[in-house]
């Protein structure tokens, strides 16, 4: 049990029954008035944002959310199975839960499986993956400025726009927070 | 981020600009003790307590009250306010507090001196586009539309009524979530008059209509500005207010401070008067156009 003064950007706090993190607050005292604090927060489930505004002093539960570093195995069906780096346990995670992480899975990366009660809700892959293309045109030797793009698959099964001088079979670094290209780092 | 030398450089400027504005109104600018016998008693502030010697003022409006029964029908002062547990973008535990009272004077002088300061600086920030004087793209042109509490209720939060100190939790949250952001949406610099009787503070009742206070707030793109008052300079009414604000506080657990009765004393000596209290690190805030307090201040809080 917390309350407001434990505010802050990132705060996990539990409202009716679901996880959410703040996003963004604000300290608001309207005219000869009681202090409030009026923030953005974010179901940790569903990435739906809402407006809260929580009074001074009132009472705040704790989300019981947990970060672990976990280990990327393989795939069983729908689901992806990952093991805990600190105690060996796996754990199996449905593909919907991961949306379009699944393209940055690469066998044995490590990636931080967030617990709430013990159950995994997200997965955030590393900031930067590195990709073979699989499938594209064929690359344009001269054209090296970048202002046209073309798809490229990846062997993950990602899309990405690249330059169009990127051939199949390069090495693509990505940036797994917007999904976008930033460079290749092996031809 | 603390402000940089530029910033700091047009911060100086436009408070000379400001006592420019003041005394060329007669007023007469003075500076009263940072260490106070009584720091005020709103229930809804935290006052730093200075061990031995008394506080740190939440404002200076007892002592320049004073003067004005002193004689000085004209008073104006940049003070530094002080209040506890106040951190935020728009927020600081100490600040620059104008406050200017005319005693003899009315509400409505007040209020034509505030909005004429305010399209004064702005002009000074080269505000002024086609005939209109603009801080950001909130337009601050003479005269400012004037709105009252129960009018904004009405037509925002038709569910809460302002006068029922029941809904109080209500009553915030509605100023909060739904009027400040309705004033801001009108880019209009606006005064919001007609406060509930309840909310005084130290305004006087409205004597046509006791059931709300002489009292106003301006508010530029939605971020409140400042609290004015026609003063209530009754004695008797004042203590009475007082030993509420004790009794609420002590009903609270907060701390008690004594009432000033050298400023009762003098009260029964002041004039029919009014005054402002406005928050100056916002107002350059918003002239120079930036978004956080701690933009146009010498010192960030973590900076020290």
């Amino acid at each position: 049990m917390g309350d407001t003064s434990d505010l802050k950007k990132g705060f996990k706090l539990l409202l009716d029954g679901k996880p959410f993190v703040v996003v963004d607050f604000q300290f608001q005292k309207p005219g000869k008035g009681q202090a409030l604090y009026k923030t953005k927060i974010k179901n940790m489930q569903t990435g739906a944002v809402i407006d809260r505004t929580f009074k001074s002093g009132e009472s705040i539960d704790k989300a019981d959310t947990e970060e672990r570093e976990m280990q990327y195995l393989y795939q069983e069906g729908e689901h992806y199975v990952f093991m805990d780096n600190e105690t060996y346990e796996q754990m199996r995670i449905p593909a919907e839960l991961l949306g379009d992480d699944i393209y940055y899975l690469i066998d044995n990366m490590v990636v931080q499986v967030m617990l709430f009660e013990g159950k995994p809700i997200g997965v955030t892959p590393p900031t930067f993956v590195e990709l073979e293309v699989i499938e594209t045109e064929p690359g344009f030797k001269g054209d090296t400025s970048g202002n046209t793009t073309k798809p490229a698959k990846c062997s993950t099964g990602l899309t990405v726009n690249v330059p169009l001088f990127v051939n199949q079979g390069d090495v693509l670094k990505i940036d797994t927070r917007t999904g976008s290209y930033v460079e290749r780092v092996k031809v | 981020m603390a402000a940089t030398a530029a910033t700091l450089r047009e911060r100086a400027r436009l408070l000379a600009e400001l006592r420019r504005f003041f005394v060329a109104r007669e007023f007469v600018e003075v500076e009263t003790p940072s260490i106070v016998p009584c720091p005020g008693l709103d229930v809804h502030l935290v006052p730093f307590e200075v061990p031995g010697a008394g506080w740190l003022p939440t404002s200076p409006e007892l002592q320049m009250k004073r003067l004005l029964a002193r004689g000085l029908p004209q008073v104006f002062q940049l003070a530094r306010a002080f209040r506890r547990e106040e951190e935020g973008a728009h927020h600081e535990r100490e600040f620059t507090l104008l406050e200017w009272y005319r005693g003899p004077g009315a509400m409505a002088e007040v209020m034509a001196d505030t909005e004429a300061l305010v399209a004064h600086l702005a002009r000074a920030c080269g505000g002024e586009r086609d005939g209109c004087v603009l801080v950001g793209e909130v337009d601050v042109t003479l005269p400012w539309p004037r709105v009252t509490v129960r009018a904004l209720f009405e037509r925002h939060a038709p569910d809460v009524d302002p006068d029922d100190p029941a809904q109080d939790d209500a009553y915030f949250l509605a100023l909060v979530e739904r009027i400040e952001p309705a004033i801001a949406a009108t880019k209009r610099a606006t005064f919001v008059t007609g406060w509930p009787a309840r909310m005084a503070s130290l305004a006087r009742l409205d004597p046509d209509d006791p059931s709300v206070a002489e009292r106003f707030e301006a508010y530029v793109g939605g971020l409140e500005l400042c609290n004015g008052f026609g003063e209530l300079v009754d004695p008797v009414e004042q203590r009475a207010r007082f030993e509420a604000d004790q009794a609420e506080r002590r009903r609270r657990g907060l701390a008690v401070p004594p009432i000033d009765e050298r400023f009762l004393e003098d009260l029964a000596a002041c004039p029919p008067a009014a005054g402002n209290a406005l928050g100056v690190d916002r107002l350059l805030m918003l002239l120079l156009g930036h978004e956080r307090l701690e933009d146009v201040l010498a010192f960030a809080r973590s900076d020290l």
